[in-house]
């Protein structure tokens, strides 16, 4: 698959570099990046008062009659099988109505893996689910209970009894990486990277730094968690679910249930927060299984630690960066190596090692990465998968190059940022990184800064200012529909099975069709969230609002034509192409003779028609292989660190942003600010606490695992370029993943302007801090003898 | 978590009779106890609800502060005379949880709380010998950043977790007991017991025995003198790495008193007295207090996840005393 991939994909690159750029999607600008009506402007979220209201309703809410409740049983060991079983008490406990184990549940098919080959895949593993005695990772679901209530189908859940035979398994890291895979690709990049020599020129530099950095396994941890409510209707399959791939778990469950897509439905309206891990796991399987096994409808809520246990995070890494430059700051050298945890049955690649290939003009590369393979739960994608651990790794080694240089950190970047994709030479779609680092360093009072490390100090507490950039890839999804229905009134409706996850999906899109179609806001309703409307594809890799965007421009096209057939010769409009209309006033117009105009009501009172629907494609994505086309953001931070206890407080952070035209401000911001706060939990606190001996999860809390809270979270500024990407559709790039991306390293380079100690190794707890080392004389010991 | 009666006492007496029945529980705000009873890390087949017996707090005769057993943590952190007298006790409980858990944790639901060792609740799939004694502690060798280091054994590094119960100790606050076999009180600083070979046990407590008060001395210049300071991997809603409760009394530039417990170091609030006695009569330098600190130390046991503790006890000792003696200056 992927040497396959790498073939396909270099092939189209190759032909379409001889394409002229006109040829392409987004090879003339959106025109509607000319006018500026409603995007652009601040407008609230449409859902925003069923919201507060508690009139939205999310998947653990919806009703239905007779319904059970699930609990899991959750494996203890990480590799081995099922020695013994014994639910004889759990099935007599009160309130049971089904105990279901590999023993008796139903045949099914393993799930067809997310790709970019199949939409309609949502796997994020390729093990069998609950079909025999075998356990792949501690904390593998190996019983589901129903009962009338959670609570008692919880306390059953404590009532099965299993011995297993335990094998060898492989939950070590550093073991693991001896035995590491180099894959051919990464997601669809070509994994190794070598041009220029730059082993050679690194060991030739003036100026070089070669550090490891680290980051540890994350959970997702959204406010909610992973529901469903699961029924059986006449031999279909009705799913409500907290998803952000509704077609795709669609698509998954028709194959792994033996049905017809037809007969699968999947709706999903309001998301409680996706970040990647509201994709299909076991539990929703689960739940169908159960429901067919029990012929009631089932409601599955994962605890938040059955959340841990059966939905991956993102995956540990470790990754070495090795920059060479000259006197001048110039890359010369750029190494980027490393490993991450992805089990054989994983899905998900952790490309950190595609940070390097796109931000800095280096005079060599020497990129590759390894993936080590372990007995675990499969990881997964967690918002601004690879670049969020990448630019760690590489912001943080730049920081410490403009140190070792003496030279102002973004200064450094200035002289190295990329007028071009730099491994393949391809033009920019639009890029104005350094537009956006002037804006945040003004913003923060980034002259402000002391070079010095240890310069300045409040009482106890050193206070430094940091900076990072950061970057994301444009990413469009072919085959993402929209239906456009225009009535007699005037009114557009909207609709797509697309997702909303708090972002805003419905509001911006609202926003955008009625820019597009030349309507009013409030002529306009958008629908999506179910999986009977136009197909959609997932709501991820930023890439939701381009393909919706593409998807809803095409319809309008449609549209177009659609009513210059319908108004006939007798118009203002006869003898126009589609190409030579647009839309205006609540109707259309002639672009070169505005005068030329017939209202949507005149149209179709003519015609008798009452109402007209067209549907629209996002097409390939052929502008993706043509241009680098990234989001880039600068990130600065000040921060105080206390030379008494090695806490860190964030005083400020702002985040500037490169992202082409910003649709809506007040959702924008609001996405960018929480992508920031999930970097911070990233740079100080998020860890999973996997304990090596075992492959057990200890940290299944949120008590345990610390994302941030409201005191951890400064004020918080958030500016952006507002540059439009020419070869997108409304001149818009994805903002999903952006936010967190550099974060963690403005963090951790703060940290080390204000106290002089480089921690490389996430999160950044007070214990790394020099202050906090161990003391010698007071050895610490792995295996005490006490009195 | 097993299913089991709920009874609400409506006095003293009444607690007490239904709590002498084996398996039953008291309950107070429920804020530990029943994440225990969800987790199936503990069981009963009874709760005792003594969280609407009396909840006062009122001064008694000699200037001693009565606080009963059920007023909320949040009512005593704002009582007028703990924040007066005592504000290393209103601190404290300031500095523990969240909001809402404050507002329904009661203080001897405070006291009986029990670590936050993730091994102990782990139930399925680690071994614990305060969970189950004798199968042996995965917390040594494991994660153990949180964990003890005065005071432990072989079969156990747990730490309690409360921070009001630090400045109690500081406090030589007293608890009040009330049993079968009648009452009696004990110094909270020799309420809770060490792990030793029975991590199991916890505190003196007897069968049946409950908590009805804590008793605050009268304040000493050094306890209305006092502050907690609390150093956690997050602001709010952490369980402390470590924490100090102090209070000072400097006179003539020489150290008159001085009181000092430890958290998140021990199975048990650290009361420690010996840099207490260390620093009596000395002057009130950065120096001294660094050194009493370190003689506190001097038996402390790190594992390879929590050896930070050391420096950062002394670090933050010192800091707390240091502002003290500036603040009296």
């Amino acid at each position: 698959m992927s040497k396959l991939q790498n073939a396909l994909v270099g092939g189209v690159r190759t032909v379409l570099g001889r394409v002229p750029a006109s040829w392409l999607p987004g090879g003339t600008p959106d025109p509607i990046i000319q006018k500026r009506a409603t995007l652009g402007t601040q407008q609230s979220r449409i859902d925003g008062p069923d919201k507060v209201c508690g009139a939205a309703r999310f998947a653990a809410e919806v009703p239905m009659a007779n319904l059970l409740h699930a609990a899991f049983v959750h494996s203890t060991i990480a590799r081995g099988k099922i020695a013994e079983l014994d639910v004889s008490a759990a099935e007599a406990a009160p309130g049971v109505a089904l105990v279901m184990t590999y023993r008796n549940a139903p045949k099914m098919s393993v799930p067809p893996a997310i790709g970019i080959t199949n939409l309609k895949a949502a796997g994020n593993h390729t093990l069998p689910v609950m079909q025999d005695a075998e356990i792949r990772w501690n904390g593998q679901a190996v019983a589901v209970i129903l009962a009338e209530t959670r609570e008692q189908a919880e306390h059953a859940a404590t009532l099965v009894r299993i011995r297993y035979n335990a094998e060898q398994s492989r939950t070590r890291f550093k073991e693991g990486k001896k035995n590491a895979r180099t894959p051919d690709s990464i997601l669809i990049e070509r994994n190794r990277v070598d041009k220029g020599n730059a082993r050679k020129k690194l060991a030739e530099a003036a100026y070089k730094i070669d550090a490891v950095y680290r980051t540890p396994w994350q959970n997702h941890n959204p406010i909610e968690p992973h529901a469903a409510t699961i029924a059986w209707q006449d031999g279909r399959l009705i799913v409500h679910d907290a998803t952000q791939m509704i077609h795709a778990t669609a698509g998954s469950l028709a194959k792994v249930f033996g049905l017809k897509e037809a007969d699968v439905f999947v709706s999903s309206p309001f998301v409680g927060g996706g970040f990647g891990a509201k994709g299909m796991w076991d539990h929703q399987i689960l739940g169908a299984a159960a429901a067919k096994l029990a012929g009631r409808p089932v409601r599955v809520v994962l605890s938040r630690a059955s959340m841990h246990r059966l939905v991956g995070g993102r995956t540990q890494t470790e990754q070495r960066v090795a920059l060479g430059a000259g006197a001048d700051g110039k890359l010369t050298a750029l190494l980027h190596h490393g490993y991450a945890t992805k089990p054989q049955h994983s899905i998900c690649d952790e490309g950190f090692s595609l940070t390097g290939r796109s931000l800095y003009a280096s005079g060599s590369f020497d990129i590759v990465q390894h993936h080590v393979d372990l007995d675990l739960l499969a990881n997964s994608f967690m918002r601004a998968p690879g670049e969020a651990p990448g630019t760690f790794a590489i912001e943080c080694a730049m920081d410490e190059l403009a140190h070792q240089l003496g030279m102002d950190p973004v200064e450094l970047r200035r002289r190295n940022i990329a007028s071009c994709d730099p491994i393949s030479g391809s033009p920019h779609s639009q890029s104005a990184t350094m537009t956006a680092y002037d804006l945040g360093a003004e913003r923060i009072g980034w002259a402000r800064r002391a070079p010095a490390p240890r310069a300045r100090c409040e009482g106890e507490w050193l206070v430094g200012m940091g900076c990072a950039g950061g970057t994301f890839p444009f990413a469009r999804m072919p085959g993402t529909s929209a239906r456009i229905t225009l009535d007699a009134g005037g009114q557009a409706h909207v609709a797509s099975a697309a997702h909303e996850m708090g972002m805003g999906t419905a509001t911006v899109q609202r926003q955008h069709a009625a820019d597009r179609l030349g309507l009013p806001l409030d002529s306009v309703s958008v629908t999506i969230g179910d999986s009977r409307l136009p197909f959609a594809s997932f709501a991820g890799g930023s890439s939701q609002t381009a393909s919706l965007g593409a998807a809803i421009s095409a319809a309008s096209g449609k549209l177009a034509a659609e009513l210059l057939r319908l108004a006939g010769n007798d118009t203002p409009l006869a003898g126009l192409r589609a190409s030579e209309v647009e839309f205006a006033d609540s109707g259309l117009r002639s672009i070169e003779d505005p005068s030329r105009h017939e209202s949507f009501a005149s149209i179709f009172r003519r015609s008798g028609r009452n109402e007209l629907s067209v549907t629209g494609e996002s097409g390939a994505p052929l502008e993706m292989l043509k241009f680098s086309m990234h989001s880039t953001s600068a990130i600065f931070c000040q921060l105080r660190v206390s030379e008494v206890t090695g806490e860190i407080r964030i005083d400020r952070l702002v985040g500037a942003f490169d992202c082409g035209r910003i649709l809506n401000a007040k959702t924008a911001t609001s996405q960018f600010k929480g992508g920031m706060i999930m970097g911070l939990g990233m740079a100080l606190t998020e860890e999973t606490l996997l304990d090596e001996r075992s492959g057990r999860i200890m940290s299944t809390s949120l008590a345990d695992y610390h994302v941030p809270v409201h005191l951890d979270v400064p004020e918080i500024d958030v500016l952006w370029t507002d540059i439009p990407d020419p070869r997108t559709p409304m001149g818009a790039r994805g903002i999903g993943e952006i936010g967190t991306t550099g974060v963690a390293a403005a963090v951790a380079n703060a940290v080390f302007n204000a106290t002089g100690t480089r921690v490389r190794d996430l999160p950044i707890t007070l214990d790394k801090l020099a202050s906090n080392a161990t003391p010698e004389k007071r050895e610490a010991i792995s295996r005490p003898e006490f009195p | 978590m097993t299913p089991f009666a709920f009874h609400v006492a409506r006095d003293c007496a009444e607690a007490l009779s239904l709590g002498a029945a084996s398996g039953a529980r008291f309950i107070g705000g429920g804020t530990n106890l029943v994440d225990l009873l969800r987790q199936n890390v503990e069981s009963a087949s009874k709760l005792v609800d003594v969280s609407r017996l009396a909840a006062n707090i009122h001064e008694v005769g000699n200037g001693a502060l009565l606080v009963d057993a059920s007023v909320k943590n949040s009512a005593l952190a704002a009582h007028p005379m703990v924040r007066g007298r005592y504000p290393m006790l209103s601190r404290a409980l300031l500095a523990g949880a969240s909001a809402q858990i404050r507002n329904m944790a009661t203080v001897g639901g405070n006291i009986m709380q029990r670590t936050r060792c993730a091994y102990f609740y782990d139930v399925d799939g680690a071994r614990c010998n305060k969970r189950q004694p004798g199968s042996g502690c995965d917390a040594i060798g494991g994660f153990n950043r949180y964990h003890a280091i005065l005071g432990v054994s072989n079969d156990c590094v747990a730490t309690h977790p409360s921070d009001m119960c630090v400045a109690l100790a500081a406090l030589a606050a007293l608890v009040h007991l009330v049993g079968p076999e009648g009452e009696r009180t004990v110094p909270l600083a020799e309420f809770h017991v060490l792990p030793g070979a029975s991590p199991q046990i916890e505190t003196v407590l007897r069968p049946g025995e409950m908590i009805t008060a804590i008793e605050l001395p009268p304040a000493t210049p050094a306890m209305a003198n006092s502050e907690y300071r609390k150093v956690r991997d997050r602001s709010s809603y952490a369980f402390a790495l470590v924490s100090v409760a102090a209070g000072l009394e400097v006179v003539g530039g020489k150290i008159a008193e001085a009181r000092i417990a430890l958290g998140g170091v021990a199975a048990k609030p650290w009361r420690a007295t010996r840099a207490e006695a260390a620093l009596r009569g000395l002057p009130a330098t950065r120096a001294n207090f660094l050194s009493a600190a370190e003689e506190e130390l001097t038996k402390a046991q790190p594992l390879e996840g929590n050896a930070f503790k050391i420096g950062l006890v002394q670090r933050t000792t010192a800091a707390v005393l240091e502002s003290l003696a500036g603040e009296r200056a």
